[in-house]
Formats: structure tokens, C-alpha cells, sequence
């Protein structure tokens, strides 16, 4: 591992071939001044002394398979597991999701959407836990406004984990509507207890279907994803 | 060398839109009293060796770790010897 730079907050962005949010998630990572983020290659094999590892949304290895099966054997993904695993934080968008699913850094596993449909809309979240350093700067009960675009994201588990999850409330959002009640009509792929968002047992691997870089300005329509980024800037800087 | 065949399907219980969109066509056809209705893969491979029960103990590996996804699929698979190494070699788990 090289040495970190004094001062910025580092964000390596991992891109495999087939991610196509590395580009918004630079970008909406640029608009935070404390943020320094930089890419990855999938066949990298040293993360650059991150602070927080980003795995992207896209269609990694253009979903062969299942999505996310394939790019959990990226070299990177070796060493993007022992970061986590020494407690790094990692969170993964959309697709990242599901590839920490698949690599088993996460509970559960992505099914195709109810319906059959990619669903692309705006999605209303309910914040459940606010002690993560993915949510810190939120509260409980919070409604934030974040994008779902994804074909695979009715996040399913086996009774084992579900009753695990619930024991150590791993659930992090809920989709829900405006006014935060968790409803199946709110509920925009099937997932199982309206999940939108997880993290694991140590709480420094977050996954999350909605992609909160697309929402950081309000000139793009809404600024509802920037609580997770101010949350994990805050808790960078206050850990050093 | 083994020609396998690996059968990959939803888990019981696991929500299955495609099954259940097709189960609900079929009526639309005038057949009646189709159930149960799973839509999975279908994998073939060959692979090199003459140990049957070597060979069925990677392809139960290569099952469990990449080919399906054991939290929401289940699989089974068929060995087929061929090059003269054995008949058909049975289903295996």
C-alpha cells in the first residue's frame, strides 16, 4: 500500500468492464471539496490507501450469468475484500451491490425485478439507522428522494439471514412513499421487506440499489443522495 | 473426458416472475392444468479426466461457487462419459 496524502478523503472507484456510473459517481464526488476520488482498474492490485472503496453502478461483465457473479473475481476484489475485512469502508451502488452480494460481503442475493421490468424512476427511501458511517449526518425516519435504475434489484435472502438481519438490523433503507410508510405499492421490484439498502455486520459495507451519486446538485433535480457522502466525509475526518 | 449438464432452477419459495408469467400464458394457448412452471439454465460443459467422482467433485464446486447461486438457486447435473471413458455416468446430486 503507497502512503495516503495528508488531507483529502480518498474515494477509489472501482471500475470493471461493463460499469457506467464511475463517471457521475467522480463527478458527484467533486461537488464535496473534502473528497478525493480516484479510479481503480479491476486488475489492479493495490487500492491506493483508500479512506472509502466505491464499487459503481453498470453492468459489470454485461451481467453474464447473474449480475455481479462475475466481476466478485476481479483481482481488485481480493484486496477490496481484505480492506473490508480489516473494517475499510465499501459501498457499493446498484451493481456494486450486487457484486458484494455475490462475493458473499453482504447478506442476500438479487433476483430479476417483479414484473420483468427495469424500473427507472425516482424512489422514496426511509432512513432506519443512522449509527453506520453511510448515514451519520441523517436521521431515523428520514425520507430521502434517490433513483432506482436496475433490472435485478428484488433483493432476496434465505430464512437463516433474514432472521440475522433482523437481529442485528442490518437494514439500512426501506423503499417507501413520500410520507415514509414502507408499502408493497411503494416497493418498485419486489425485494423482500421493501430492502433498498444493507449494511454487514461490522457496519463498513454498505449496499444500496438506489444510486445517490445522481442526485448531488440540485441542478440535476434533487440533492437527496448527498447525506451519504457528507456522512462518510464527516466520519473520514473525525476517525483520523 | 465428461460432457455435464447442469440444470439450474429458482429455489422453492424463491419468487420466479418468469415462471409464473409463463404459467399464466399457457391458458391463453387453450392448455389448462399446467402448474409449477420454473425457469432456470441450462449448462453444458466438458471436462477433461477419467475419475468420475474427481470430476463430480469439481463440478459440484464450480456449481456452489460460480454457476448458480445457492442462497436462490438450486442445481443438479448429468455426467456423460465420452472418448470411450465410461457410459453414462449418471445424475448427480
Amino acid at each position: 500500500m503507497t502512503a495516503r496524502a495528508p488531507g483529502g478523503v480518498r474515494f477509489g472507484i472501482v471500475v470493471f468492464p461493463g460499469s457506467n456510473c464511475e463517471y457521475d459517481t467522480m463527478h458527484a464526488l467533486g461537488t464535496f471539496p473534502e473528497a478525493e476520488p480516484y479510479y481503480l482498474w479491476h486488475k489492479d492490485h493495490d487500492l491506493q490507501a483508500p479512506d472509502v472503496v466505491v464499487l459503481p453502478g453498470g453492468f459489470s461483465y454485461g451481467d453474464y450469468l447473474r449480475t455481479g457473479a462475475i466481476a466478485r473475481f476481479s483481482p481488485l476484489m481480493r484486496e477490496v475484500a481484505a480492506f473490508a475485512d480489516g473494517g475499510g469502508l465499501v459501498i457499493g451502488i446498484c451493481n456494486g451491490f450486487q457484486i458484494l452480494t455475490e462475493a458473499h460481503m453482504l447478506h442476500g442475493a438479487m433476483l430479476r425485478n417483479r414484473g420483468l421490468k427495469f424500473v427507472c424512476r425516482a424512489q422514496h427511501l426511509r432512513v432506519e439507522r443512522t449509527d453506520t458511517p453511510f448515514t451519520r449526518t441523517l436521521s431515523v425516519g428520514d425520507v430521502v428522494q434517490i433513483p432506482v435504475n436496475h433490472n435485478e434489484g428484488a433483493w432476496t435472502a434465505g430464512a437463516e439471514s433474514l432472521h440475522e438481519i433482523e437481529k442485528r438490523r442490518l437494514v439500512v433503507f426501506r423503499y417507501c412513499d413520500a410520507q415514509g410508510n414502507v408499502t408493497d405499492d411503494a416497493n418498485p421490484n419486489g425485494a423482500v421487506d421493501n430492502v433498498a439498502g444493507i449494511v454487514n455486520e461490522g457496519g463498513n459495507v454498505l449496499g444500496l440499489m438506489p444510486h445517490p451519486e445522481r442526485v448531488c446538485e440540485s441542478v440535476v433535480g434533487g440533492v437527496g443522495g448527498r447525506g451519504v457522502f457528507t456522512s462518510l466525509v464527516e466520519h473520514v475526518m473525525e476517525v483520523r | 473426458m465428461f460432457k455435464v449438464s447442469v440444470y439450474v432452477t429458482p429455489k422453492a419459495g424463491i419468487l420466479d416472475p418468469q415462471g409464473a408469467t409463463i404459467e399464466r400464458a399457457l391458458p391463453a394457448l387453450g392448455f389448462s392444468g399446467v402448474t409449477q412452471i420454473q425457469v432456470g439454465r441450462f449448462i453444458t460443459l466438458f471436462v477433461d479426466g477419467d475419475d468420475e467422482s474427481a470430476v463430480r467433485a469439481d463440478v459440484d464446486s464450480m456449481c456452489r461457487r460460480l454457476l448458480a447461486n445457492p442462497i436462490i438457486e438450486d442445481y443438479t447435473f448429468e455426467l456423460l462419459g465420452v472418448d470411450g471413458s465410461g457410459g453414462d455416468a449418471g445424475a448427480g446430486e
